[in-house]
C-alpha cells in the first residue's frame, strides 16, 4: 500500500464516519436523559429529504442544512409528545418513528430521486492540508466534518464538565430523585429528545447534501441503527462515540481497502461488513452483564409518570 | 383544559376500540393529505380502500398479499407476548426465500410430491437460522435483540443480493439478477382456479389457529405470557426462561421464513432481489394493531394487504407516489400508540378553577 492510498482511506474513513458521529452524539445526549429513541433512522431520512429539496429549490446549502435540522426536531417532537404526554412505550414509538419517517421521506422525495445538486465542497487549510497522511484526514474535509469535531468537543464538555450536563445525567439515572429535588425532568428530556432530532436531521442532511449529493429512498441504509449500537459500544461515553464512529466509517469503506490491496470480493458481501461489525461489537460488549448494567443510564427506556 | 386521569385498571373496551380509532384517524388524516395534494379526497379513499377489492380478482389478490404478512405477524405476536422484540421478520423472510430457492433450484428437474415439502421446510429453516442467531446472541451473550435483528435484516438483504447476482443467478438469464424459474413440483398449488391464491394462504390460516391454540390453550403459551408480563415471576415459578426465549424467536423466525419461501414458490416462482416490499416491517404494525391476538392479527393483515394494494392503485390511477403505503403504515402505528393511552387513562375536561368570592356582606363585616 502506498502513502496516497493510506491518505485516501483515512480521509474517507473520517468522511464516512461523520454522519454516524453526529447522529450518535445526538442519541448519546438523548439516552443520557433516560430516553431511548429508536427513531434515528426515520429522523435522518426526513433530514436528508428536506435538506435536499430545500437546497435544490433555494440553491442554498445553509438553508438546506438548517431546515434538515428543523425537520429532525419536528420528528423528534412527535416522539416526545407520544412518549412523554401519553406515556407510550419508547421502543414501540421509536420504531413507529422510523417506519413513518421512511414512508414519509419516500413520499415527499419521490419527485426528486436522482436529481443532481452541487454538494458541499471541501475547505482546504493552507499548509495543514498538505501534511503527509493526516493532512487530508483532518484538514481537507468539508465544513460539516469540521463542525462534527466541534460538536464532539461541545457534547464532551457538556456531559462531563457542565452543570446542565449534570442535571441531564441526574434525570437519566433517576428521574424521581431528580424531580424530588426540583430538577425539571420533562423539560430536560424534551430538550434532549430535540437535540437528538436536530443531530439526526443534520446527519441526514450531510448524506444528501455532501456525502452523496442526491436523494434516494432509504439512503441512510441503517446508519441510524448503527448509531444506536455505537452508543452502546461507547458505553455512553462521548470520546468512545468518536472513536467508534470513525472505526465504523473504516468498516464501511473497506471495499476501497480491498480494491487497493488487489482482492476481488463481491460488493454485496463487503456491504455486510459494517452491520456484521455492529453485531460482533454488541456481542462482545454485552456479554458481561454486570458491566453493561453499570454503564447504561439507570432509567433508560422507562417512562416517567410523576406529573401533576 | 383537557386532563388525563388514570383509570385505575386497564379498560378492555378501549384496548379493542383503540385500533379502530387509529384506523379512523389515519383515514381522516388521509383526507387532509389528499386535499392538500390537490386530489379529490373522497375519490382517493375509494381508490385506495374499495377499488382494489371491488371484484373477485381483487379479493383473490388480497389473499395473495395477506398470506406473507399474516405469517410474519402471527409469529411476531408470540415473540412480542414474551416481550422479545424481534424486529427481524423482514430478514427472516428474505432468508426463508433464499434457502427455499436454493433447494428448489437444486431440485429443478425433480418431480414428485416430496419436492415442495422439502422446499417449504428449507424456507422455514432459513428463517429459523436467522432468528436463531439472534436467539443465541440474546440468551447466551445477553445482546439486545432489537439491534441484532435489525442488523440481520440488512445482512440478509445483502446476502440475498449476492446470491441472486452470483451463485443462484440463472446461467441462461441474459445476466439479469434472477434465478431460473422453479420446476413445476416446487411451486405451491393454486387453491382457487383462475386466481393466484396459493397454498400459502392455507398455511397462514393454519398458523393462526395453531398459534391461537398454543397461546390460549397450552401451558407453554401460558408460560410465554407470564414471562412477558413479569420475567421475575416466571423465573420464580421455575419456567425455563432461556428455552422459552429460544422457542419464541425460532417460531417467529420459522413462520417468517415460511412467508418468504411462500412468495418465491408462490406468486413469484423464482428468486429475485425484490421478494418483499417490507412485509416484515408491516407485520410489526399488524401485530400491534391486532393486539397480539390471532383474530385481531387476521383482520389487521387484511387491512395492511389492502393498504399495499391501495397504494399501487393510487399510483396507477391517481399518479400518487407508491410510498403512500409506507407513510400511512407509520401513521397508523403512531395513532395506535397515541390512542392506547385511553386504555389506562380517561380524558377529563378539567373544570376551570373556581375561586370562591367571599360574600360582600361578610367582606364588609370583616372590614368594618
Amino acid at each position: 500500500m502506498d502513502i496516497d492510498l493510506i491518505t485516501n482511506i483515512l480521509y474517507a474513513m473520517i468522511r464516512t464516519g461523520t454522519p454516524l458521529l453526529i447522529v450518535a452524539l445526538g442519541e448519546l445526549v438523548c439516552e443520557k436523559s433516560g430516553v431511548l429513541n429508536l427513531g434515528q433512522e426515520g429522523m435522518m431520512l426526513m433530514g436528508a429529504v428536506i435538506g435536499f429539496i430545500v437546497t435544490l429549490v433555494s440553491g442554498s446549502l445553509l438553508l438546506g442544512f438548517l431546515l434538515a435540522m428543523v425537520a429532525g426536531v419536528l420528528m423528534s417532537l412527535i416522539f416526545g409528545l407520544i412518549t412523554m404526554e401519553l406515556s407510550a412505550n419508547q421502543v414501540a414509538t421509536g420504531l413507529a418513528l422510523t417506519i413513518f419517517g421512511t414512508g414519509l421521506s419516500a413520499f415527499i422525495g419521490s419527485d426528486f430521486v436522482g436529481k443532481p445538486i452541487d454538494g458541499l465542497d471541501p475547505i482546504f487549510i493552507s499548509g495543514l492540508t498538505d501534511l503527509p497522511i493526516i493532512g487530508r484526514m483532518f484538514f481537507g474535509q468539508d465544513l460539516v466534518v469540521y463542525l462534527s469535531f466541534i460538536l464532539f468537543g461541545a457534547v464532551y464538555w457538556f456531559i462531563n464538565h457542565s452543570r446542565p450536563g449534570l442535571i441531564l445525567k441526574a434525570v437519566g439515572e433517576n428521574p424521581h430523585a431528580a424531580n424530588a429535588i426540583g430538577l425539571p425532568v420533562f423539560k430536560t428530556r424534551y430538550l434532549a429528545i430535540m437535540f437528538g432530532g436536530a443531530m439526526a436531521g443534520l446527519a441526514g442532511g450531510y448524506l444528501s447534501l455532501a456525502y452523496t449529493p442526491l436523494w434516494a429512498e432509504n439512503m441512510t441504509a441503517g446508519r441510524g441503527w448503527i448509531a444506536l449500537a455505537l452508543v452502546v459500544f461507547a458505553s455512553w461515553k462521548a470520546e468512545r462515540v468518536l472513536l467508534g464512529a470513525w472505526l465504523f466509517g473504516l468498516a464501511s469503506i473497506l471495499h476501497l481497502v480491498f480494491q487497493g490491496l488487489g482482492f476481488s470480493v463481491s460488493p454485496n458481501l463487503l456491504a455486510i461488513l459494517p452491520y456484521l461489525a455492529t453485531v460482533v461489537v454488541l456481542v462482545i460488549l454485552s456479554s458481561n452483564q454486570t458491566r453493561s448494567r453499570l454503564v447504561a443510564p439507570m432509567s433508560l427506556g422507562n417512562p416517567f409518570y410523576a406529573k401533576g | 383544559m383537557i386532563k388525563l386521569e388514570p383509570r385505575g385498571e386497564r379498560s378492555s373496551t378501549m384496548a379493542y376500540l383503540s385500533p379502530v380509532l387509529a384506523a379512523v384517524l389515519t383515514m381522516l388524516t388521509g383526507l387532509v393529505v389528499f386535499t392538500l395534494l390537490g386530489v379529490d379526497p373522497v375519490e382517493a379513499l375509494i381508490t385506495i380502500l374499495y377499488v382494489p377489492i371491488s371484484d373477485t380478482h381483487g379479493l383473490a389478490e388480497l389473499c395473495v398479499k395477506t398470506a406473507p404478512i399474516l405469517l410474519c405477524a402471527i409469529g411476531l405476536s408470540v415473540a412480542f407476548k414474551a416481550k422479545i422484540w424481534n424486529i427481524g421478520a423482514e430478514g427472516q423472510l428474505l432468508m426463508g426465500g433464499l434457502f427455499g430457492s436454493y433447494i428448489a433450484l437444486q431440485l429443478i428437474e425433480a418431480e414428485g410430491f416430496w419436492v415442495l415439502p422439502l422446499v417449504l421446510i428449507a424456507g422455514a429453516l432459513g428463517g429459523m437460522v436467522w432468528s436463531g442467531i439472534a436467539a443465541i446472541l440474546k440468551v447466551r451473550f445477553n445482546t439486545n435483540e432489537i439491534l441484532t435483528t435489525i442488523m440481520m435484516n440488512y445482512i440478509a438483504l445483502n446476502v440475498l443480493l449476492w446470491a441472486v447476482h452470483g451463485p443462484l443467478k440463472d446461467p441462461e438469464g441474459y445476466n439479469f439478477p434472477e434465478s431460473a424459474l422453479f420446476g413445476e413440483s416446487a411451486l405451491l398449488p393454486i387453491l382457487i382456479d383462475n386466481t393466484r391464491v396459493h397454498f400459502g394462504m392455507a398455511l397462514a390460516l393454519f398458523a393462526v389457529v395453531a398459534v391461537w391454540v398454543l397461546m390460549s390453550r397450552s401451558f407453554y403459551g401460558f408460560q410465554i405470557k407470564v414471562m412477558g408480563m413479569d420475567a421475575g415471576a416466571a423465573r420464580l415459578s421455575g419456567f425455563k426462561e432461556k428455552r422459552l426465549a429460544y422457542f419464541a424467536l425460532l417460531l417467529s423466525g420459522g413462520l417468517a421464513g415460511l412467508a418468504g419461501v411462500g412468495e418465491v414458490a408462490g406468486p413469484i416462482g423464482q428468486l429475485i432481489p425484490q421478494i418483499s416490499p417490507g412485509y416484515g416491517y408491516a407485520a410489526i404494525i399488524v401485530a400491534f394493531l391486532g393486539r397480539l391476538h390471532p383474530v385481531g392479527i387476521l383482520l389487521a393483515s387484511l387491512l395492511m394487504a389492502l393498504l399495499y394494494m391501495g397504494g399501487e392503485m393510487a399510483q396507477i390511477s391517481l399518479g400518487l407516489p407508491l410510498a403512500l403505503t409506507g407513510m400511512f403504515q407509520g401513521m397508523l402505528l403512531f395513532y395506535l400508540l397515541a390512542c392506547d393511552v385511553l386504555i389506562s387513562f380517561r380524558i377529563r375536561l378539567k373544570p376551570k378553577k373556581i375561586t370562591p368570592t367571599p360574600p360582600s356582606i361578610l367582606a364588609s363585616d370583616t372590614q368594618g
